[in-house]
Order: structure tokens, then sequence, then C-alpha cells
């Protein structure tokens, strides 16, 4: 038997289509999916999917903290509630309400109080930043709940929806395909940037920690600093979720503020993948399917948490990478 | 001269007096759901988000019994010795596997424990809150007050309590087996120690003392499935204030961050006197990370 030497001619097969084409052109079937659903699905589930966006939204800022910086924020119910309410007073205080003046007020509300969490929670690292993070909500919840003059307390603030607006070019009422294309929008941008800022050197600062931060350390980087500016970057993405959610449901509330919401948002980033981006939005968007189908079979009284609390254990032992783990790599290159 | 008397006149010493009787009872009574959280962090690493529905379902347990029975001491017996049976299964179907991962795991698993127990109690128990008879009925005067022995009795139990833990982690042959595991697990391994039982029954003593407390502290406002989360809260703040893993830490700033919520519900409503002890955790976190009395490691 002769072996034949390999046949220096032969071309090395190249991929048809490199990662970066592949890439784009994966979210782009996406986009195009997530652009055409108002159109075809009935009114119920299109404004079922806007609302999984703002949730993503959500989960997907707390990402950058759990899956790039290795820090579990158990107080994201604080950045979104002051994103709710930051909104609400810019629609109460100025007529007629604008939306980007909206969206403007809601994250100056929210870096306000990154700052604040920011700057006290990351002196401490792992459990008891979870720890700070959730009790440094808990202020912000007794004290919108307990200010009732400005707040509105138990009941929170009511406003009416403000009109689309750009500039002096459109002008129009919300639809809820409007509002669908609006969050899109902006949950779509917010992702593009926070790959963007994932994939930085700053972004490359922040995995270091996550992977090694006395070694970070130890090479010159001022990590309490990397970290402060990740909390606030974190909690002002919660904030424009806060705001959206404002804007589609007409209301600022304060059982929004509290740890449920944070919970949620660590149960979103577990379930769908952490270290992905939209891991968490796959994450949202599984959570409220399987909550809205238990409802349905067994009921609204049914008790959904303790079935998705029995997953949600599950998932963290034996699937720990979450749904899109497989595609983590994928994802970030 | 007149406006520092008038000053000292205004004090109102009668109702601090009273006050701080208050903040001590709490204060006994948190310091007990406290320092078994602190006990299960200090020889597992696993912050227990789940204790607080281990204090609550231990209360409500405690409710049930005292239904049937009519016993208040045989109630706060049977509800600590299930709540750690149930805590025991709960660290073996699902910390156990958890062991040698990142503690975070540990805080997502506890968080998910704490969500199924407490819609479990929201459906079997509704939302209404229950009442629990309080076992002894007499009063004392105090100033205007008639004030029960009750909560006299709860301080004093919950201090006995905590002192038998001590003793038991200090000379018990089981406790030597605890400190040995906290000091070095791998050591006490290879010298005969059952390790994954030692963390099982810390965990399980951990939620016995939940329930305990839960039982105890019933009879002063009654039973519903929220209140766990509150008295977690509480506890992780006197947790970090005290120095995590550190049980005469816990203690002291237990009745430390009651006195001055309830020294300051004497001026704003009791809901914004929990502003207090988070102003006392910022300025913990501030001047040091660590806890007022932790040990460095």
């Amino acid at each position: 038997m002769t072996t034949r030497p390999l046949d220096k001619t032969m071309p090395l097969r190249k991929p048809v289509l490199s990662h970066t084409a592949k890439y784009w052109i994966g979210f782009a079937v996406v986009m195009a999916l997530l652009i055409v659903a108002p159109l075809v699905l009935p009114v119920f589930w299109a404004k079922f999917l806007t609302e999984i966006l703002i949730w993503g939204l959500l989960a997907m800022s707390s990402d950058i903290l759990i899956g790039y910086t290795g820090m579990v924020s158990f107080g994201h119910s604080a950045f979104f509630g002051l994103g709710m309410y930051g909104a609400a007073a810019a629609l109460l205080l100025v007529t007629p309400g604008n939306v980007w003046l909206a969206i403007l007020f809601g994250l100056a509300g929210a870096a306000g109080a990154a700052l604040f969490v920011a700057y006290f929670s990351t002196r401490l690292r792992d459990i008891y930043f979870a720890i700070t993070t959730l009790i440094f909500s808990q202020i912000f919840y007794v004290i919108i709940f307990t200010w009732t003059k400005l707040t509105g307390g138990e009941n929170g603030l009511l406003f009416t929806r403000p009109h689309l607006t750009f500039a002096w070019l459109y002008d129009a009422r919300f639809t809820f395909t409007t509002l669908h294309w609006f969050v899109l929008a902006i949950v779509a941008g917010s992702y593009l940037i926070l790959r963007r800022i994932t994939q930085s050197p700053f972004g490359m600062v922040l995995q270091s920690i996550r992977e090694n931060e006395a070694r970070t350390r130890a090479i010159g980087f001022p990590v309490q600093r990397y970290k402060i500016v990740a909390v606030m970057l974190s909690g002002i993405f919660a904030g424009l979720a806060g705001v959206l959610y404002a804007v589609q449901n007409e209301f600022a509330a304060p059982n929004f503020v509290y740890f449920i919401t944070s919970g949620d948002t660590v149960i979103f980033n577990v379930m769908g993948g952490i270290g992905t981006l939209v891991g968490p939005i796959v994450g949202a968007g599984f959570f409220q399917l399987l909550r809205e189908l238990m409802s349905r079979l067994f009921g609204d009284q049914f008790p959904y948490l303790i079935p998705l609390g029995f997953i949600f254990i599950a998932m963290i032992i034996f699937l720990p990478q979450g749904l899109l783990g497989f595609a983590r790599r994928w994802l970030n290159r | 001269m007149d406006a520092v008397a008038q000053f000292l006149k205004d004090i109102p010493f009668d109702l601090i007096l009273i006050q701080t009787v208050n903040g001590i009872v709490t204060g006994m009574i948190l310091a007990l759901v406290a320092s078994g959280l602190t006990l299960i962090f200090g020889i597992m690493d696993v912050v227990n988000f789940a204790h607080g529905e281990l204090f609550m379902l231990g209360a409500y347990v405690g409710v049930i019994v005292v239904a049937t029975t009519g016993n208040f001491w045989l109630a706060l017996v049977v509800s600590a010795l299930t709540i750690a049976v149930l805590g025991a299964a709960l660290q073996i179907v699902t910390l156990r596997p958890l062991i040698g991962r990142d503690p975070l795991n540990t805080i997502l698993a506890t968080f998910g424990i704490s969500l199924i127990l407490q819609n479990f109690a929201l459906w079997e128990f509704g939302p209404v809150a229950r009442r629990m008879p309080s076992p002894l009925t007499g009063h004392f005067i105090l100033f205007y007050l008639d004030y029960p022995w009750y909560r006299l009795v709860v301080a004093a139990l919950s201090a006995a309590i905590i002192g038998g833990f001590w003793l038991f982690l200090k000379y018990g042959k089981y406790g030597i087996w605890i400190r040995a595991t906290t000091q070095d697990r791998v050591m006490a391994q290879a010298m005969g120690i059952p390790v994954p039982w030692v963390l099982t029954g810390v965990f399980a003593l951990g939620a016995g003392m939940a329930a305990a407390s839960g039982v105890l502290f019933a009879p002063l406002v009654g039973v519903d499935h929220t209140m766990g989360l509150d008295w977690v809260l509480k506890a992780f703040i006197v947790v970090v204030v005290g120095g995590m893993g550190s049980l005469g830490g816990s203690v002291v700033a237990a009745i430390f961050i009651s006195l001055l919520e309830a020294y300051a519900a004497i001026w704003v409503n009791p809901s914004q006197a929990v502003i207090v002890s988070f102003v006392v955790l910022i300025l913990t976190l501030l001047f040091r990370p660590t806890g007022l009395f932790a040990t460095p490691k």
C-alpha cells in the first residue's frame, strides 16, 4: 500500500461565509422576524412580545454585571424603578408629554441611583456585593413607598402615554405596532452598544476581573473604578427598560422597585445563559411563556412560581450555562 | 440654660425606656435568626436566601400545632424539628450537588428555594395573616403600659438558645466537628469527619433555629407569607454589620440595630425607621467593609 503525499496544491477549504457574515445574517433574520411579528401576531401576543423585549433589556443590562464582570446584582429593581419614576416625572411635569424627555429623565434617575449603589457596593465582592445591592434596592423601595406626597406611595403614579415624535417631522399616537417597533429599536440598539462595549478594551478588563480579580489589580487596573463604571452602565440600561415599561403601561408603581423584580432579572439571566447578552432576552421569553402557559392551563390562581422555581433550581444544577450557553463563544466572537 | 432644661424636659424618658425594652426583645429574636444565617455562611460559604422562608414556615407549623394541640411549647419543639428535617432535605437535594462550584451558584439555588417556599405558603395558607395566641397572658406595669411578660420570656429564651448553641459549638463533640470543618475542610475529611453530613447537619441546625425564632415571634404580630423576606433582609444587614461568620458580632449587631430602629420609631413611623438600619449599614460599609466584629481570616 502506498501513501500518497498530501496534495500541496489542494487549497485549504475556506468556510463559505465568515463568522462576521453569519453573525450579521443571523441578526438580520431575527430582526426581520421581530419587525414583522406585530403585523401577523394577534394583538395579545404582539403586546406580550413587546413586554418580553422590555424585560429582556432589563435582564441584558444585568448580564453586564453577572455574565461579564462576575458580580451578581440582586438590586436591579432600583434602577428599573427609578427609570419608571423618572419617566413619570417627565410626563407629569411637562405638558405635552415627550417620550424623549421621559427617556432622558428616566436615565438620569437610574444613573443617580446607580452612582449611589455603585459607590458603596463595589467595596465588597461576590456574595457581599449581591447582598448589599439587594439592601440598597430596598432603601429605594422604602423611600418611594413612604414618600407618598412625591411618589403617590402605594398607588404609584398614573399618566397618559406621550406621542411618538421625531423632532418636527413626525408626531403621532403610539399604536401597539409602532410601540413595538419603538421598543424593538431601542432594545436592538442597546444590544449592539452593549455588545460593542463587551468587545472593547474596557469590556476585556471587566472579563478579566471576572476571571481573576487579584491578578487584574496586580497588572495595574483600578479595579474598583472599572466596577463602578460597570454598575452604572448596567444601571442606566436597566433604567431605560424601566422607561419603556412605564411608557407601555402608563404607570409607575412601587411594586416594580420591590425585590421581586430583581429576583426575576436574575432568573431570566440564569435561564437564558449569562455572558451572552441575547441569552437573558431568551430567558425572559422562556419565563414569561411558561408563566402564560401555566396560567392558561391551570387558571389564574395557579402559583406558577412553584414549578418555575423547580425548573430554575434544576437548571442551576444541571444546566448552569443556561439555554444559550452552547452558543456563548460564538456570540461573543 | 432654659433651652437646655427645656430640651431635657422634652426628651420622653418613659418612651425611651419602653422602646429600649422593645428593642432588646426584637433584637434577641433577630439575633436568633441571624445566628443561624451566619452559622450557615461561616461554615458552608452559603448565603441562605431561604432563611426567612424557613422562619416563616416554622411560624406556620407552630400555628398549626397550637391549633391542634393547644400547647405552645410542644409547637416550638415540633416546628424546630420539622423545619430542621426539611432543611436537611433541601440541603441534600439542592446544595450538595453544588459543593465545589462558585459560591454564587448557592445564592441562586437558595433564592430558588425561597421562591418555591414562599409561593407554597401563599397557596397553602392564603394571604390572610394567622393569629397565634400567646402562651403567657401575664402583664406587668411599665409606666402606663400593660407590658406582657411573654415578650421578656421570648428575649430570655432566644438568649438561652443562642447560649446553648455557643456551648455546643465550643464543647460538644459534633460542635468540634463543625469547627474543624470550618477551619479546614480537607483536613477534617482526612481525620474521618464525614464532612458532607456535617454540612447537612449545620444547615438543618440553622433551619431549626430559624423555625424556633419564627414560632417565638408569631404571637407578637401574627404570621403571613411575606414575613420571611422582611426578616431575612434585616438578618442580612445584621450579618454584614456584625461581620459575616461571627456569632458574637451578629448578636451585638442585632441588638444594636433593633435598639436604633426602636428609638427612631419614637419620632418617625415604623416603616421609615427601617432607614436607620440602612444608614448603619452604609456607614459600616464606608468605614469598615468587613463588618464591625469580623475576625480577619
